[in-house]
């Protein structure tokens, strides 16, 4: 399985109408979970977050290919 | 003070009331004259019901405000009479580009398919709104506006529905009284009248200082929205460029936060800034600038007893998404049907509440839209900025992160769904025009002449049955629809048809182009239950003539 960079954001059993929706759900819930957290905490939640999304995809030629693509476009703070 | 723009001056008049003695009773009065309170004056005449508006200013809009029409707002203001003028002077568009510093990353088109009236939106300057909205008020013998009448204060007993409004109005000759049935409050986000009653509001202050200035230039310029997260020109901040008419363009820059409002405001600092964006031989005159911090909050209920709030009175947002105007034409397209119902005792009060259930629904999704739009904008914390970059960063080659970008999420049509006004559906249909949901436009014919379906609609509930062949549809069928013309609350029948000759006694639309078809999912003996402000009630499959009585009782809660 490849990398999926399309537009992925569902809710099961949910019908959305704007195809903006789920993302923008998901990125409120993202931001929120940091809210109130130091930044050292918020770099310990990210890295949480990393390992156990890593481990639902679990396929590792797709972790590695997501790998690849957030090392080589750093971003500035 | 306008290059481009004279504001006209309306003549206060005293009214006969002013010397009344005891005070005038009125069925409605309308406080401001904005575009929400033209609009539910609009309203009100199509109803049928006499109002009067106050205002204490005797004007329109003073600069040039709210900018962005939607295409909700378009159908809404069509119904009312005054979309055409809108549409002849201003500038119509579709499609927004989003940029991050120098590089285009995504676009979007509102409105990618065809076969709709109105465009997906139309930049006015509001005062060019106001006014003609005004002039299709002049003629009206029903809606008498008052300048110049300020009201000072509203006795409203608490909210007591057996008691009227007591208001005192203020005027160049002194003040005078006058009671009404009903209030409704469109006076603007700083509402004197929410103030005068002590009503909670609740919300939130966004720490950024935005800079909004109206310049006139000749301009070679896509008709597009352009949004530019960290300009070269405006490091680590926004610009966003919209075309208006008169060739005059509205230029909003994020200066961030503790920006000092005297010093941004100064003209010279102000050509500064447009010159840094728009290159600096570019020619040009400013005309109107605002330097603001904005807010975004909502009352906590819409109504007391006979007073209803509507407009930026009720709820504000922050402007990213064009959700102030756009929700308060909605709100009073939501209102005032069902005022006229109440009024004449066709419905129970309860209707009026189901206007507070629907529109505080409507005004927490633009708070929702208008406040991930911000944060997208503005990142409060680093986190949240991190995310944000990167989002912008990936965007340029995948194709989720385009997605992901958020700056601002425009206004369209509230979608009702869990409104108790709706009939539930069966679950049989394949398509977004659920109970709730405002209705789809599409080509439409009437008789000889080309037409588009939401212009034969709305004022009143109304039943579209489709079926493919007009001349298959039987007698006994075409009584049974005439039968729903009956009664307190009548239903208009309306054919869909793709062929065949029309029925005389009920109104036929051609379904030219087989779009209505498609998105309302029909096949030969679909319904659907409009309400007169072109909302869906219920739908089905297939007519049964009482099921239908019962889903106007829902949409009038007159099923209790």
């Amino acid at each position: 399985m490849s990398l999926n960079t399309h537009l992925n954001f569902h809710q099961s059993g949910k019908h959305f109408f704007h195809d903006y929706r789920p993302g923008d759900d998901f990125y409120e819930a993202l931001i929120e979970a940091h809210q109130g957290l130091s930044d050292e905490q918020s770099e310990i939640l990210n890295t949480r977050l990393i390992l156990l999304l890593a481990n639902h995809i679990g396929e590792l030629n797709t972790l590695r290919e997501a790998l690849n693509i957030a090392r080589n476009e750093p971003v500035d703070g | 003070m306008f290059a481009t723009y004279k504001n006209p001056i309306y003549d206060y008049r005293k009214s006969s009331d002013q010397e009344a003695s005891p005070p005038v009773h009125h069925p409605l009065i309308i406080v401001g004259a904005g575009p929400v309170g033209l609009a539910a004056a609009l309203e009100s005449d199509l109803q049928g019901i006499p109002a009067v508006v106050l205002d204490d200013n005797n004007t329109v809009s003073i600069g040039s405000r709210a900018v962005c029409y939607s295409k909700r707002a378009l159908e809404i203001l069509n119904r009312l009479g005054c979309a055409k003028r809108i549409l002849d002077k201003g500038i119509t568009w579709q499609v927004g580009k989003v940029f991050f510093q120098d590089k285009l990353v995504t676009r979007f088109d509102l409105l990618p398919e065809e076969g709709h009236e109105n465009p997906a939106f139309v930049n006015l300057q509001q005062y060019y709104l106001e006014e003609y909205m005004v002039d299709q008020l002049a003629e009206n013998e029903n809606i008498e506006i008052r300048w110049k009448n300020k009201v000072v204060s509203v006795e409203n007993h608490d909210g007591d529905l057996d008691q009227p409004v007591l208001i005192t109005v203020e005027t160049p000759d002194g003040p005078y009284q006058m009671t009404t049935d009903w209030l409704i409050v469109a006076d603007g986000a700083n509402s004197s009248v929410r103030t005068m009653l002590d009503l909670p509001i609740h919300g939130k202050v966004f720490g950024d200082t935005f800079l909004s200035a109206d310049i006139v230039m000749k301009h070679e310029h896509p008709l597009e929205r352009w949004f530019t997260f960290d300009p070269p020109d405006n490091p680590g901040q926004s610009t966003l460029l919209h075309r208006q008419a008169d060739d005059v363009w509205r230029i909003s820059i994020q200066l961030g936060r503790g920006a000092d409002h005297e010093e941004e405001g100064k003209p010279e600092n102000v050509r500064a800034r447009v010159r840094a964006m728009m290159g600096e031989d570019i020619e040009f005159e400013l005309e109107w600038t605002s330097v603001y911090t904005y807010r975004s909050r909502r009352m906590d209920h819409f109504r007391q007893g006979r007073v209803v709030f509507a407009g930026d009175a009720a709820h504000q947002v922050s402007p990213y998404g064009a959700r102030g105007a756009n929700s308060g034409f909605q709100d009073t397209d939501n209102l005032v049907w069902k005022l006229k119902l109440v009024m004449d005792g066709k419905a129970p009060d309860a209707l009026i509440d189901s206007y507070c259930e629907e529109r505080e629904y409507a005004a927490d999704e633009n708070l929702l839209h208008s406040t991930r739009s911000t944060d997208f904008i503005s990142p409060e914390s680093r986190v949240s900025k991190l995310f944000r970059n990167s989002v912008l960063e990936l965007s340029q080659d995948h194709h989720f992160a385009k997605g992901l970008i958020n700056s601002g999420r425009l206004s369209d049509a509230a979608v009702l769904t869990d409104s108790s006004l709706n009939t539930p559906d069966d679950g049989s249909f394949l398509c977004n025009m659920v109970p709730g949901a405002a209705m789809d436009d599409a080509p439409v014919k009437v008789g000889q002449h080309d037409g588009w379906l939401l212009s034969e609609l709305g004022n009143r509930f109304q039943l579209l049955y489709f079926h493919e062949d007009a001349n298959e549809i039987n007698e006994q069928r075409i009584e049974q629809l005439l039968s729903l013309q009956q009664g307190d609350i009548p239903v208009q029948p309306i054919l869909v048809v793709n062929s065949g000759r029309g029925v005389k006694r009920i109104k036929t639309l051609v379904d030219v182009r087989s779009m209505m078809t498609t998105r309302y999912d029909a096949q030969d003996g679909t319904c659907y239950l409009v309400r007169p402000d072109q909302h869906i009630a219920a739908r089905w499959q297939q007519l049964d003539v009482n099921t239908v009585r019962q889903a106007v009782k829902t949409a009038t809660c007159n099923n209790i």
